[in-house]
This record gives C-alpha cells, sequence and structure tokens, in this order.
C-alpha cells in the first residue's frame, strides 16, 4: 500500500533534491574554475535515489556509499558548507582535507564513509548491521552502490552473509546503467541486479529509481522489515547520470538521444509536477521554483564559506594516521 | 607465576577481554568449535554465537565487515585461520581498516584486531606457511605486532584490543604448543622491544619463532668468546628503534634475522634506519638471515632449507665479528 505523503512532506523532499543538484551544479562550476581540484563523480540526474531512500532511515542509522556520494551525504543531513570545503582541500573540511571527494565522511549525521573502491563499502555496512544485532539496536544499516558493483566478490560475500544472519541491512543498487564507460551488458548477462538477490534469498524490488516517491516506497519497507528483525532488502532503482562518470568525461560512449530521453525523465523537474499538483505551492503555483531559488542560495552561501576555509599545512600531512 | 602454552595465553586474553568489555567480539571461521588450532575452544560456550562468529570463507569481506563493526561502536577481532588468506583481504585492511581515520580527518576510529597464523612449519605448503609482515608494516595506519613468547602473546594481543587503531597480530604456529610463564597482569605496550640476552660484542634482531634460534646460536657463539645481545622487537610496526640503535652502539654490529624472504623484508628496513643513525659506530656491514627468495616450499627437506638456521644465524654473525671459522682450542 502507498505511504501518503502529506504537502510539507513533499516540498521537503524536493527541497533536499534541489539542494544535491544545486549543489553539485557548484561544485562542477568551481572545478571548472579550477577552485576544486582533484577527481570528482557528480550524482546529478540521480536525485531521486539518495532523496527518496534516506528519508526512509532514522538519523542513527548509517550510511555507507560509494565514489559518487554528495548526494547520500548531503540527504543524510551533511552541512554542504563543510562538504564543499573538503572538497576543495581545507583544513575546515568534514575530513580536513584528508579525504576529498571520494572519501568523504559525516558520522555526526550518520553518513559514516565513501569509498573509492567499487563495492568496497558493502561489507562496511553489513559490520554495521550486525554491531546493531550484537547491541541489541534498532539500529539499521544502508549501502548505496552502483551497477558495476554488483560484479564483485564482495558484493555477493555480503549479499550471503546478510541473508544467513538475517541482518538489518537495506542494499540500495544505483543502477544508472554504465559502470564507468561501459554499459552493464558488457558486464554481466544478468539483466536485473535484483536477480542476485533473489539467488540469496533476500526480497527485491526494481524501482524507478527517477520517482523519489516510488524509491522511498521501496526502501522504506525495506527498512521497517531491518527494524522488525526480518533481514535485509535489496533495492535495484533504475535511474541515470546526466553528467560523465567523472567531470570532464565527455561520456562519448553514450548516445545523445539516450541523454535527451532521459533528461525528459530529469527526477527534480518530474517530482515538482507532483508537488505541483498536490498543491503543495500554494494557490496558484505562487512557491513554483522556491525550492531551487533557496538551495541555490545555501549553496552559494556554503561555496564562499568553504574557499575562505584555510589550506592544510604540508607539516601536518601525518596528522590522523593513528588515533591516539 | 603460572606457566602455559602459547596457544592457552591467546585462548586467555580473549576470554579476559570479552568478559571485561561486552564491545569485544570474536569473528573468524570455525571458531565456535575452537579452530584448527583450539585456540577460541570454549569461547562460544561462554559467549555466545553472536559474539562468537563463525564466518563462511569470505576472508575479504568479513575484514571488511569487522571494520564496519568497528566504525560501529564494536572491538572485533578477526581470525584469519592461516596468514596466506589475508591476501583476500588485503584490500578491506588496506583501503578501509588503514586508512579510515586519516581520511575522515580522525572522525572515524577502527579498534580492529586481526589475528593471523603464519609461520612455516610441517611441510604445509606455500598457501599455509608464508611470513607477510614486510607487506604489512608498508601501509600508514596499521600497528603490526608479533610476539615470540607466551607471556608476550596474552599482553600484546590485550593491548591490540585495547588500541583504537588496526592492529595486526602474527601468531607463529612454531610457538603454539610452546611453554612460557606468563605473569598475572602482565601488560605489554606495543612499540617496545624485549632485550632477550645481554652481550657487547654484536646484535642480533630476531623475530618471532626464530628469536627462539637466535639464542640457540648465541649459546653456541658464547662458547667460542663471542656475545650476542639478543633483540625481540615484538612490534614491528611501530619498530622500537631507538632499543635496536642503543644496542647497535654499544656492539658496532648487527645481524637481523626472520622467516620472511630477505628481498623487501623488515630486515632491510631495519637496516637501512640503522645505518641512518649509527653508520658511524659500524664496525662491519649489517647482515640480513632471511629464506631464500622463493615460495615456501612443501618437502621437510626443503623447508627445512627455507628456514634460517642456528647454523646460518651463527655463521652471519661470525662473518660480521671477523671469526668466520670457529676457534680451535
Amino acid at each position: 500500500m502507498a505511504v501518503t505523503r502529506q504537502p510539507a512532506e513533499l516540498v521537503s523532499l524536493l527541497e533536499r533534491m534541489w539542494l544535491i543538484r544545486a549543489f553539485e551544479e557548484k561544485v562542477s562550476e568551481l572545478y571548472a574554475r579550477g577552485r576544486i581540484r582533484g577527481l570528482l563523480h557528480l550524482g546529478i540526474g540521480q536525485e531521486g535515489v539518495a532523496v527518496g531512500a534516506i528519508d526512509r532511515l532514522a538519523p542513527d542509522d548509517l550510511v555507507f556509499a560509494g565514489h559518487r556520494a554528495h548526494a547520500h551525504a548531503l540527504a543524510k543531513g551533511a552541512d554542504p558548507a563543510k562538504l564543499l570545503a573538503e572538497l576543495a582541500g581545507r583544513t575546515t573540511g568534514y575530513c580536513a582535507g584528508r579525504g576529498g571527494s571520494m572519501h568523504i565522511s559525516a558520522p555526526d549525521v550518520g553518513f559514516m564513509t565513501a569509498t573509492g573502491v567499487v563495492a568496497g563499502n558493502i561489507p562496511l555496512a553489513l559490520g554495521a548491521a550486525y554491531a546493531s544485532v550484537v547491541g541489541n539496536r534498532s539500529l539499521v544499516a544502508a549501502a548505496f552502490f552502483g551497477d558495476g558493483a554488483g560484479q564483485t566478490g564482495g558484493f555477493h560475500e555480503s549479499l550471503n552473509i546478510a541473508s544467513l544472519w538475517g541482518l538489518p541491512l537495506v542494499l540500495v543498487c544505483e543502477n544508472n546503467g554504465y559502470a564507468e564507460f561501459t554499459p552493464l551488458s558488457a558486464h554481466t548477462k544478468i539483466e536485473r541486479l535484483t536477480e542476485y538477490a533473489k539467488v540469496y534469498g533476500i526480497p527485491a524490488l526494481t524501482v524507478d529509481g527517477n520517482d523519489v516517491l516510488a524509491v522511498g516506497q521501496a526502501v522504506g519497507e525495506g527498512v521497517d522489515r531491518a527494524r522488525r528483525g526480518e533481514g535485509p532488502t535489496f533495492v535495484e532503482a533504475l535511474t541515470y547520470r546526466l553528467r560523465g562518470h567523472y567531470e570532464g568525461d565527455p561520456a562519448k560512449y553514450r548516445e545523445l538521444a539516450e541523454l535527451s530521453d532521459w533528461k525528459a525523465r530529469d527526477p527534480i523537474a518530474r517530482f515538482a509536477a507532483v508537488v505541483a499538483d498536490s498543491g503543495a505551492f500554494g494557490e496558484d503555483g505562487a512557491n513554483d521554483g522556491v525550492a531551487e531559488q533557496q538551495a541555490r542560495a545555501r549553496v552559494d552561501t556554503a561555496a564562499d564559506e568553504a574557499l575562505a576555509g584555510p589550506l592544510p599545512e604540508p607539516a601536518d600531512i601525518t596528522r590522523y594516521v593513528y588515533a591516539d | 607465576m603460572p606457566e602455559m602454552r602459547y596457544v592457552d595465553a591467546i585462548r586467555t586474553a580473549l576470554d579476559q577481554a570479552m568478559q571485561t568489555d561486552p564491545s569485544v567480539v570474536l569473528l573468524g571461521e570455525d571458531l565456535t568449535v575452537g579452530g584448527p588450532f583450539g585456540v577460541t575452544r570454549g569461547l562460544a560456550e561462554r559467549y555466545g554465537e553472536w559474539r562468537v562468529r563463525n564466518t563462511p570463507i569470505s576472508e575479504g569481506t568479513v575484514v571488511g565487515l569487522a571494520v564496519g563493526a568497528a566504525l560501529a561502536g564494536l572491538r572485533p577481532v578477526v581470525e584469519i585461520m592461516f596468514v596466506d588468506f589475508l591476501t583476500l583481504a588485503m584490500d578491506q585492511l588496506v583501503n578501509h581498516a588503514a586508512k579510515l581515520h586519516y581520511m575522515s580527518g580522525g572522525q572515524l576510529r577502527v579498534p580492529l584486531t586481526i589475528r593471523a597464523q603464519y609461520g612455516a612449519v610441517g611441510g604445509f605448503g606455500a598457501h599455509h606457511s608464508q611470513s607477510l609482515e614486510a607487506w604489512l608494516v608498508h601501509v600508514p595506519g596499521l600497528k603490526v605486532v608479533a610476539p615470540a613468547t607466551p607471556a608476550d602473546a596474552k599482553g600484546l594481543l590485550e593491548a591490540a584490543i585495547g588500541d583504537d587503531n588496526p592492529v595486526i597480530f602474527l601468531e607463529h604456529r612454531g610457538l603454539y604448543f610452546g611453554r612460557g610463564e606468563v605473569p598475572d597482569g602482565i601488560e605489554v605496550p606495543i612499540g617496545r622491544a624485549a632485550i632477550r640476552r645481554q652481550g657487547d660484542d654484536v646484535t642480533i634482531v630476531a623475530i618471532g619463532r626464530l628469536v627462539g634460534s637466535a639464542l640457540e646460536a648465541a649459546a653456541a657463539l658464547a662458547a667460542d668468546g663471542i656475545e650476542a645481545q639478543v633483540i625481540d622487537p615484538r612490534s614491528l610496526l611501530p619498530l622500537d628503534l631507538p632499543a635496536i640503535v642503543e644496542s647497535v652502539r654499544r656492539t658496532g654490529r648487527l645481524v637481523v634475522v626472520h622467516e620472511a624472504v630477505e628481498m623487501g623484508g623488515m630486515g632491510g628496513e631495519i637496516a637501512a634506519s640503522v645505518q641512518a643513525q649509527a653508520h658511524d659506530v659500524l664496525r662491519a656491514p649489517i647482515v640480513r638471515v632471511g629464506a631464500p627468495f622463493a615460495p615456501v616450499p612443501a618437502a621437510p627437506e626443503l623447508e627445512q632449507a627455507f628456514v634460517p638456521s642456528v647454523e646460518r644465524i651463527a655463521a652471519a654473525v661470525r662473518r660480521v665479528t671477523g671469526r668466520p671459522t670457529v676457534a680451535t682450542h
């Protein structure tokens, strides 16, 4: 049964999606201007998955994501200024400049870590779920990964253990059709990654990842199941990244027709129409566009704050190698 | 003072840690029945099958799982049945366990202990006998210990479990059933070497089971008037370099002994560090005594040739002391 959402909740979801879109576009702009360096993987086009899924988690639940993870950190509540400062290599960033885009960590809001190793975060989430059981806690762990992760050993070992031990884990596969530069069909004969989950006896569902409510519905059921002690759930969200694999990737391996087809299914534009229909923008849609304006203003402020942060001292390079 | 076997010292340390701290959990293959050497025997009965957790044969994921559990507040101890299989977990160990504290700018901590049994004993062949400590000490963020006595096994394991960093605890199969005194309440800090024998003519640094071989060699050399100081580093990362340098400053000579192959091993690292700090007192080249550059062979005759012998250690010492042959009396 579909969960009915209040107008205010719908607006809140839209605001969070816009915050991610505005953040990623600002990152892209700052990267083009040389204010942010490094290797960046943006989540433009995939906002519906991060926001829809993480909306169903409690503040104490723990998220472990992959290398395209700005969206998940923001959706879990990370401070955009501290996140941007990290991307810009400032000591005021979440990780004091030691992490960068692919290793962001905001444990204060339950975003534990991103990882540069495809599927490397799945065992970590599994461990948090195990800790939840050992400590008799209500904590649910969530792992976000792409379709490319499905062909790794760690993915399969983790699904096996999660199922075997009945761990409170929600596995969210963001199937954006490409593992790096190559379509999924060149990586596996499996068409739906849910098939892997079913082999291990894990309830699995494929949803439209560009429909934030559909993602929330599926993940919410998984979170409830985990909370009840009924084990893991696997959600495959079909989506598309509207940028290249990384910033600077011309993505020539994709057809323009395919790109424009997915642009027409932009998760934010689609959801804004849903919110408008609900009447949540007020009479005659007066508040349409407010979420975007607010997000862009917030990100502009965050960028100013982030870029004003101090650069790290080379002499401090070995700080944080060991915990005291 | 109670005497116990090395395996029992490990079990005692695990038992006491689990009793004291409910966040300590054990993860590994066949743990509830004690594993192949009985190290964890009886613990599942005492602490339950969630805290003493049998895992599938999935080393990579199990180490990652332990890292995640550590991030979520537990202090996991993973048993890798043979260190050779730590190769399957190097990704999680190197990329997450070792780096998360650093990459997160100090926000995350990984209080994780990995016990791994190692050593060339009994003709187990190339996949159940390796000494891989040199790979591990190359990784910033890890700590690596290799106890040579039951007392150190107990003390260092307690220290490892109490440490907020990932610690690899290397236990030598050839030491498992040897006995030694284990003082009650013993504490062995990570990073502190032990002087096993005093001597002024030459310093021998030996690791793990070869501490015993070095002591045997030293006894034989003493009969020829050569007094060796034998140092057991116990902790390989961090290494107690000051203790080694202090000794070499008195003896002017250094032989480093380990069971791993010489190429790229701890011996080269120790030699480089010592010469950088004490080249002015060196009276002879620093000599390494390690395994030949080969996989560990299975046939007993070949395995015996692989592991540095008491004779090879003594011969190396005689070379650096300028007394290459046994003196005639």
